[in-house]
């Protein structure tokens, strides 16, 4: 029993005798317990190549998905404007888990609404909820703008956020003149990253489609930055800091690092930084447009492209080291600004810390899931540390992106191991560690289970996690950290080598059995 | 080249829609204009005189056999039929399952992303199931698609009831954005004074009834070939009078956010036409026992 003196957490409380008791009672009186040897067989059976054939000829069904739906991104782009309230037009179900989505990455507290659809408003249609939620929203919350998405409910009945919005305004729910940019984001369509592009596109068109005369592109003299489903809040700052120091004026479209991380000082900040109203207006006036993870940020970038006129550069995220190269010169390129020696100096640290690391890094076989841009600019990097990149895996990926990243493994002779796998899940991926154990395993918190289950079966099969990607769920503040640019770059080869040291104690700690290279020198 | 002009046609299931809708649009490819028909009902039948075809293959069964919608490329759901005219079928379930509504929203969307909406297009039409039953219907008319819609419709009592029903519909997006009635088409049942009740039900509405397309079995005889009229027998009386209309929604410009009738109103108008008959309030809810004392008092 718990011990009001000396309160335990679950574990170690279930260890207790009296807890072992009751888990064995209860199981034994009221689960339908076919017996360890079955479950053991059952098991063993699911490591097998046998069930993984089996298991690549699932159609239908999904099993422990590596993405999450759309108005999950459509609300992180909303999150990233000033004084911008999120509207998610729906069931509040929905609404509540993106909340806690992000509470659990970001240890923060989110404040997304919804209008709570009910069975009544799936028969007569969501447009009274719109009415009243629009009123309600406009008067109790301070905000300047709300960015209005959708959930599933709202999508299957063929709700209209254009013509009920015009409404509320025309009857008066509303001030005319407030703006509720939106976007129609199913969830069954796509996944968090189309969602995301989605809003940006549908906030941009809202504040520029009939507001073009006089714009043109240069006529600001800054660049404007699409980040896109980005969740590394170091991202956000590094990018700026490069910019700083390139002397180069900048435009976010879209900036949720303030809001993301409020300070604890006893005022609670329901809104903080965020892009303007102004700044978006004044984006056309950019001599262009970055996008930061361009692989899923298409229909933001044809708006850009045909009512902006800018000449989107063609990049690729920028990570690692001609990743970011390629970034900074294209910036240099669109400004005319030269690269500082202050980042020549940076880019060369980071050449040393990657030589330094080598001889750990290299030959080390790494499976890796995630987002489309994160997995594409993971793959580059590792293959620049002489990784090499075994099952990778993006869910939400399309063809054309496993194109791409096939391409990125033909040009290394590290990627000869590497395979895509687009549109599968984390089911499959545990198959493949069991057939062909990589190393070591890369990806999101939802990852560790893979590392239970691969333990399970023995030591020598267990596939360590490295948490890098989104959601951090089980670990703290990693998404303060950086990804993009040297700076990222070096935070990732400091995860990654520091993993492999870590496990190399863990297997060589053995006294008088593996600590012959239990080293205090690595 | 001209602005695009995008047009939805609404009516009562059974009315004619999909024979009167293709055969227009035979007509309008005739005089040189360049037409896509969009079919937005899960009977998939608003293309089959155009293409003399049983059925054509809709985007909801393409993408339900490829996996998703985003594994479909134009060309495998848009055919090109009679006059060049293009034609894509939205499909939809099975009655009984599903989400009609859902494939429609679905189907246009992947339209407009596929880039259909090309700029050398005069007309879209989009043909729509009997009644704007669900949001879903209502996706043709949502801002930046059609903005003119014409209701199909004749002299009997309930297709009546259903376009004036259609014509509130309408109100609740014309309100908000740009749509517009733009006429009602009155396809011939040979009910008494046809024209004029249609006529009077139009001008009630605040519109017009830009056509009266007489019944002629040679579009039946057309149809059983599978072909409109203007493709089976150019010559024929009735291909004139679908060309006529042709001419008469080019050069349409009467375009109204229309005043539906209420109820009443509507009745009044049908027993003005004889087509209802005075209620007789005294005899409801009486037994035959009743009336038959009442009888002998």
């Amino acid at each position: 029993m718990q011990d009001v003196e000396n309160i335990k957490p679950c574990y170690p409380l279930f260890r207790n005798d009296d807890y072992k008791a009751s888990i064995a009672a209860k199981r034994e009186q009221f689960e339908e317990n076919p017996g360890k040897a079955k479950v053991d067989e059952v098991f063993q059976w699911t490591t097998t190549k046998e069930y993984q054939d089996l298991n690549f000829q699932r159609e239908a069904l999904t099993v422990n998905p590596a993405k999450a739906c759309q108005p999950l991104g459509s609300a992180l782009c909303g999150l990233g404007f000033h004084k911008s309230l999120v509207y998610i037009h729906g069931s509040q179900g929905c609404v509540a888990y993106f909340r806690t989505y992000f509470n659990r990455h970001f240890k923060e507290p989110i404040a997304f609404i919804a209008d709570s659809m009910t069975e009544d408003a799936a028969v007569f249609g969501g447009q009274k909820n719109i009415h009243e939620g629009l009123a309600n929203a406009t008067r109790l919350y301070g905000a300047e703008m709300i960015a209005m998405s959708t959930t599933c409910i709202a999508e299957v009945i063929g709700d209209d956020l254009n013509a009920f919005i015009n409404n509320a305004k025309n009857e008066g729910y509303l001030d005319k003149d407030f703006p509720v940019p939106f976007a129609h984001t199913p969830s069954f369509v796509g996944s968090h990253v189309t969602g995301w592009d989605n809003m940006e596109e549908g906030i941009l068109r809202y504040f520029t489609l009939n507001e073009m005369e006089g714009k043109a592109p240069g006529k600001n003299g800054k660049i404007n930055i699409v980040p896109g489903f980005e969740t590394y809040l170091g991202n956000y700052r590094v990018i700026k800091r490069m910019l700083k120091e390139m002397d180069v004026d900048y435009t976010f479209l879209c900036d949720p690092e303030e809001v993301l991380d409020t300070p604890c000082d006893g005022e609670f900040r329901m809104y903080a930084g965020g892009t303007t109203i102004p700044e978006i207006k004044d984006a056309p006036n950019a001599i262009t447009t970055f996008l930061l993870q361009p692989q899923t940020l298409e229909k933001t970038k044809k708006f850009v492209e045909n009512t902006w006129n800018h000449e989107v550069p063609k990049i690729t995220i920028p990570m690692g080291v001609a990743g970011t190269d390629e970034f900074l010169m294209a910036v240099s390129q669109a400004t005319g600004k030269a690269i500082p020696e202050s980042l020549t100096k940076e880019r060369g640290r980071l050449v040393d810390m990657m030589t330094d690391s080598h001889a750990w890094l290299h030959g080390k076989k790494m499976a890796i899931f995630g987002d489309p841009d994160f997995v594409y600019g993971m793959v580059g990097f590792m293959l620049e540390l002489g990784i090499e990149p075994t099952h990778i895996v993006c869910h939400n990926g399309t063809k054309r992106w496993g194109k791409a990243v096939e391409k990125l493994l033909a040009e290394s002779p590290y990627g000869v191991h590497g395979k895509v796998y687009v549109g599968c899940d984390l089911w499959h991926l545990r198959s493949l560690c069991f057939t062909d154990k990589p190393d070591f395993l890369i990806g999101n918190s939802y990852g560790k289970f893979i590392q239970r289950d691969t333990l399970h079966k023995g030591k020598e099969f267990e596939v360590p996690l490295i948490r890098l990607g989104f959601p951090i769920f089980d670990r703290h503040h990693l998404h303060r950290m950086t990804t993009m640019g040297y700076e990222g770059a070096m935070y990732i080869l400091t995860t990654l080598v520091n993993a492999v040291l870590e496990r190399l104690d863990d297997e060589t700690r053995q006294m008088g059995v593996t600590d012959y290279n239990h080293d205090l020198v690595r | 080249m001209a602005k695009l002009r995008q047009c939805a046609i609404y009516g009562k299931g059974g009315i004619g829609k999909s024979t009167t809708t293709q055969n227009l649009v035979a007509a309008l490819a005739e005089s040189g204009k360049k037409v896509m028909i969009v079919g937005c009902d899960p009977k998939a039948d608003s293309t089959r005189l155009i293409l003399h075809s049983k059925a054509q293959s809709t985007v909801m069964h393409l993408a339900a056999e490829a996996g998703s919608v985003e594994d479909l490329e134009l060309e495998d759901v848009m055919a090109v039929g009679f006059g060049g005219v293009k034609c894509v079928e939205s499909g939809g379930p099975e009655p009984g399952v599903g989400c009609a509504g859902r494939g429609v929203i679905t189907a246009i969307n992947f339209l407009e992303e596929e880039g259909a909406y090309d700029e050398d297009l005069d007309f879209v039409f989009y043909d729509v199931l009997g009644d704007v039953v669900c949001g879903g219907f209502a996706m043709p008319i949502r801002e930046n698609k059609a903005q003119e819609i014409y209701i199909v419709v004749s002299g009997e009592m309930m297709a009546m009831y259903a376009a004036n029903n259609i014509a509130k519909g309408i109100v609740k997006y014309a309100n908000s954005g740009g749509v517009r009635l733009a006429g009602l088409i009155c396809n011939s049942r040979k009910t008494d004074r046809e024209d004029e009740l249609i006529e009077a039900l139009a001008a009630r509405l605040g519109s017009q009834m830009i056509h009266f397309v007489p019944r002629d079995n040679v579009v039946q005889h057309a149809e059983i070939r599978r072909m409109t009229v203007i493709e089976y027998d150019p010559t024929a009386k009735q291909a004139d009078e679908y060309r006529a209309l042709a001419q008469k929604i080019i050069n349409n410009t009467k375009f109204v956010i229309p005043t539906p009738l209420e109820m009443e109103e509507l009745e009044e108008l049908l027993m003005e036409f004889g087509i209802m008959e005075q209620e007789d309030e005294s005899i409801i809810g009486k037994t035959a026992a009743e009336l038959a004392a009442e009888a002998a008092a």
